[in-house]
């Protein structure tokens, strides 16, 4: 036992003794802040925790917290993660990673995390932009958007992180919002407690490159009526009072009275409704879906490779030098 | 040559101190098995040997067209061996395509076995002949020994369950079991071998063995050799326990065995490319001995995996060719940075680009020397037979783990897939070099970038109480491993990489001189090379020449006492499979010396014969 295992931890045991860099007003901040606290929530012991990345701002993330880190190189963090939880299941492995990071130059490494199953953890941090590189357009930028790099508008068709995560038969999908702390909170805690990779977008503001960009919906004021947040098991309803609900007719989900409002199930045999739910505000007048979007259980990837191990172990004894090398047919000059 | 009677056999029996039979047919056809069965049965017999397949980069091209012809070529032995030999004695032909791509390198007077039942006017027209090459005197220098296998098989297999399809896919049992008898050998190896692959269709087993048995028998029956030959075991062959190894798989086995003596479990991230895949399959199936393999979504996923695993206190390895090196550099460098053991494995192969991917070639030499952004040292170690991959495996995990960074193995796609007797090491004389991981916070504070005496840093593990820190690619502070862009911490941190990494000469031997110590030639080669300058040099001794050679097992950083060493001899001949990047290197290293490049590039490895004809070439101006 180690003395940290005795003591309860605080948020503040999991801040680093680094300076932290980014711009003042950053959504990286409230994320930060949230992951300390949840982190001492946890019971992890802060030597059995390994946060990996990429690189972008949200990328410094590791740095910042007084865990084992590993900051890498450009959407390589899946690889690398994948490596150190199979290499030694025991760690409880965190991933940051941003929109250009995640889903641009490490959107097929991201596809296949997912697809394995790796059990580690998912932040990624959309600000649909390219922060550290000064504001170019990212896959996720919107048609249109004005930036470094699209002096006329950008013309490339976004996708959307959670659908592109259901697709790759990601086991937990999510969405929370930078501003909405106690909203990031429950995601958090219910990623956290997922068996399998749980997949996090969180949309955070980038002060300096795309402010404001999710302010329609995200903004406090407007949160209530603008989004809707899916809760595994209640009725899916929003606005100020929760007098709408969303019933999905057909193919097509509709606005209806609260009480007409379906369960949501995060936990459907098909991903069916999690994509439909997760292209909602494709439709202007609908809200903007944030909260679990599917949650469901499958084979782990790390515990099938060292099942397999174990299995040769038991089948054919430990491997010795002596095995390994006399092998095959030997003859004797 | 002794003659004597061959027991149940009125033919004669003659003695030969070496062959070099080439088994040539469509890629259909199982040549590769048919050689490999051959060498397997020619090691236990005790001769010394080497191999060489070569086949098309197509799974199945155009059955019996030229592009579609894969061959192997072994050379046996009762005296000391070091290459598959320059020209074939006996080429066995399949096909007229067979026929035609190979003829040209059989011996003058060799003999020429051709199944004539793949002979027909379609099977000349898929071979792009328009006469028949049994006809019209191209064979004249030979000797032809002409059997219809095709026929002599359906008549071997006619009382069996197999359709005429099936049963025609034996003909290369039919000719394995007809050489086995021309050179003495025994079939046992080979029916067990059949029992073991064909478990679950007996029926298969059963009817390669008879076909395998009517080859053998046809020998006789049908007197189409004049007598039989017998090869001794070699007899210069140091004493010991031997199994015959293919490249990749010695060097699959060297990797665990380095781990293994540095107490440390492996972890292979991989992504499949001919002629690297066979590490990737090997080593999938040393789990009862704790390894883990990853064939990840791309190489560059294969190796960043290997790095998380290397982190996370794994031996990481990666192993690929040249295209999937080119993927890794972003990789390497960040290994380079963080400072963590990884072995990267290049089994080289023609290129530019997907170039010649079942050809061999030494050509990633500078990419990977030098082939990273920015300043990225890395040893970079080569392995120069089959055998000897399994050593530098060994070696490559301790240069890893001594002093904390990635090391490139460089090996090529003829020593991958050739084949040679190994003499397996006694387990005692393998020196274990356990790795110890940082336990706990040392006196004075934990510094994750302090340094030992090898200038490495500590390793540790995460999972440690107590030594929770950071790690990754962006430059950092001496000792604490911060983030440092400070321009005089930079240039002090990318001189202590450089110094790290040369340091490893200290720890490795000044290569031997093979030959006089002074002289007018030396001979210097590196990786797959080697067994082709030792012929070249032994036979260049008996007639008398004055040359010597030296094998660079450590191409980076170069090994110390070379500079003394070449200028005893008045110049240096490098041969290479590329156009002269160890010469290069070389003459940047130790400019006041004369260092020579020849370089071959046809994906084919040198040829004694053109070795020794350069040397004399130069001794004679
Ligand atoms: C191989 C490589 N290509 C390009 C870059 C430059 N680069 C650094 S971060 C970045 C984009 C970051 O965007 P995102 O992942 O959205 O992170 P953010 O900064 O917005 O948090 C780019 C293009 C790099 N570091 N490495
Ligand atoms: S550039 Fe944007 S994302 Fe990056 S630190 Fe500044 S505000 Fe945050
Ligand atoms: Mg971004």
């Amino acid at each position: 036992m180690t003395p940290e295992a005795q003591a309860p931890l605080t948020k503040k045991d999991f801040k680093s003794d680094q300076e932290v860099r980014w711009c003042p007003g950053c959504g990286d901040y409230a994320i930060l802040n949230s992951v300390q606290g949840i982190m001492a929530t946890l019971g992890i012991p802060r030597h059995q925790i390994c946060f990996v990345s990429g690189i972008g701002c949200s990328s410094r993330f590791p740095y910042y917290m007084n865990t084992y880190g590993f900051h890498s190189i450009h959407g390589r963090a899946p690889a690398i993660a994948t490596g150190i939880k199979t290499a030694n299941p025991e760690l409880s492995v965190w991933m940051v990673t941003g929109d250009g990071d995640g889903l641009s130059i490490g959107g097929n490494h991201m596809a296949h995390i997912l697809r394995r199953n790796v059990d580690l953890k998912i932040l990624l941090f959309n600000n649909e932009i390219y922060g550290l590189t000064k504001g170019q357009y990212s896959p996720t930028s919107p048609v249109g958007l004005k930036t470094k790099s699209t002096p006329m508008g950008s013309v490339d068709r976004p996708f959307d992180p959670l659908s592109f995560a259901l697709g790759c038969g990601a086991t937990f999908v999510a969405r929370t919002i930078d501003s909405h702390l106690k909203h990031m909170e429950r995601v958090l805690l219910a990623a956290a407690h997922h068996k399998g990779t749980a997949f996090v977008e969180i949309y955070q503001n980038c002060v300096i490159f795309n402010d404001a960009c999710f302010e329609d919906f995200a903004e406090k004021g407007v949160r209530d009526e603008k989004t809707i947040d899916l809760k595994p098991g209640e009725p899916m309803v929003f606005g100020k009072e929760l007098d709408k609900g969303i019933k999905i007719v057909g193919w097509e989900p509709q606005i209806v009275p609260a009480a007409e409002a379906d369960l949501w199930r995060s936990d459907t045999h098909s991903p069916g409704p999690a994509f439909v739910m997760s292209q909602l505000h494709l439709d202007p007048a609908m809200p903007r879906p944030i909260g679990i979007v599917r949650d469901v259980r499958a084979p782990i990837f790390e515990e099938a490779v060292h099942d397999q191990l174990r299995a040769a172990k038991a089948k054919r004894g430990a491997g010795t030098l002596e095995q390994l090398i006399y092998s095959g047919e030997t003859w004797m000059v | 040559m002794s003659q004597s009677k061959n027991p149940g056999s009125e033919l004669p029996l003659q003695q030969q101190e070496e062959v070099v039979i080439r088994f040539a047919g469509d890629s259909g056809d199982g040549m590769q098995i048919t050689g490999n069965q051959f060498t397997h049965t020619s090691a236990i017999l005790g001769n010394d040997l080497a191999t060489f397949p070569d086949y098309p980069a197509e799974i199945r091209a155009p059955a019996g067209t030229r592009p579609g012809v894969s061959a192997f070529q072994v050379r046996f032995g009762s005296a000391d061996i070091h290459t598959p030999g320059d020209q074939p004695d006996v080429l066995v032909a399949m096909n007229p395509a067979a026929l035609i791509v190979n003829i040209k390198d059989l011996k003058v007077g060799g003999t020429v076995v051709v199944n004539t039942g793949q002979f027909g006017d379609s099977d000349l027209k898929k071979a792009a002949l328009a006469k028949n090459p049994l006809k019209d005197g191209t064979l004249s220098a030979y000797r032809v020994i002409e059997i219809d296998i095709n026929k002599r098989v359906s008549e071997a297999l006619k009382g069996t369950t197999l359709s005429s399809k099936e049963a025609q896919r034996c003909k290369n049992f039919y000719t394995l079991g007809l050489m086995y008898w021309l050179y003495s050998r025994p079939l046992e190896s080979t029916l067990k071998w059949l029992d073991e692959k064909f478990v679950k269709r007996p029926e298969l087993a059963e009817a390669n063995k008879l076909a395998m048995q009517a080859g053998f028998n046809a020998g006789d029956i049908h007197e189409l050799f004049q007598g039989r030959y017998e090869v001794h075991a070699c007899d210069v062959m140091p004493k010991g326990t031997y199994r015959n190894i293919m490249g990749n798989d010695a060097l699959a086995i060297g990797l665990v065995t380095g781990a293994k003596l540095a107490n440390l479990d492996v972890f292979l991230g991989s992504y499949p490319i001919t002629p690297a895949s066979g590490i990737l399959e090997t080593l999938s199936t040393y789990k009862n001995h704790g390894v883990i393999t990853f064939q990840a979504e791309d190489e560059i996923a294969a190796i960043c995996s290997a790095l998380g695993a290397a982190y996370a206190g794994h031996l990481g390895i990666t192993s690929t060719s040249g295209p999937g090196m080119a993927l890794k550099g972003e990789g390497m460098g960040l290994a380079v940075s963080i400072e963590l053991p990884l072995i990267i494995v290049d089994i080289q192969r023609g290129g530019p680009s997907t170039g010649l991917p079942t050809k061999t070639e030494q050509a990633d030499l500078l990419q990977a020397i030098f082939g990273r952004n920015s300043e990225a040292p890395m040893p970079v170690i080569a392995a120069a037979s089959p055998a000897d991959a399994f050593e530098v495996g060994i070696e490559a995990v301790r240069i890893a783990t001594t002093y904390m960074t990635p090391v490139i193995v460089l090996s090529d796609g003829y020593i991958a897939n050739g084949a040679e007797p190994w003499k397996l090491p006694k387990i005692e004389e393998l020196k274990p070099f356990p790795k110890p991981f940082l336990g706990s916070v040392p006196e004075g504070g934990f510094l994750p970038y302090a340094r030992d005496q090898h200038l490495a840093r500590p390793w540790v593990k995460p999972g440690t109480p107590g030594l929770e820190h950071r790690v990754g690619g962006l430059e950092k502070a001496h000792l604490t491993g911060h983030i440092n862009y400070e321009p005089e911490n930079h240039e002090f941190m990318v001189r202590m990489r450089q110094n790290k990494v040369m340091g490893v000469r200290e720890t490795i031997p000044t290569p031997n001189v093979f030959g006089d110590s002074t002289g007018e030639l030396l001979v210097v080669g590196w990786g797959s090379t080697k067994g082709a300058i030792t012929s070249a040099i032994e036979k260049l001794h008996a007639k008398g020449r004055k040359v010597s050679s030296l094998h660079l097992r450590h191409v980076w950083p170069l090994p110390k006492g070379l500079d003394k060493i070449f200028g005893c001899f008045q110049s240096v001949l490098v041969p290479e499979m590329n156009m002269g990047q160890m010469a290069r290197i070389l003459r940047s290293e130790y400019p006041q010396h004369n260092i020579i490049s020849y370089p071959k590039v046809q994906g084919l490895p040198f040829r004694t014969s053109e070795l020794i004809a350069k040397v004399e070439s130069l001794l004679e101006k």
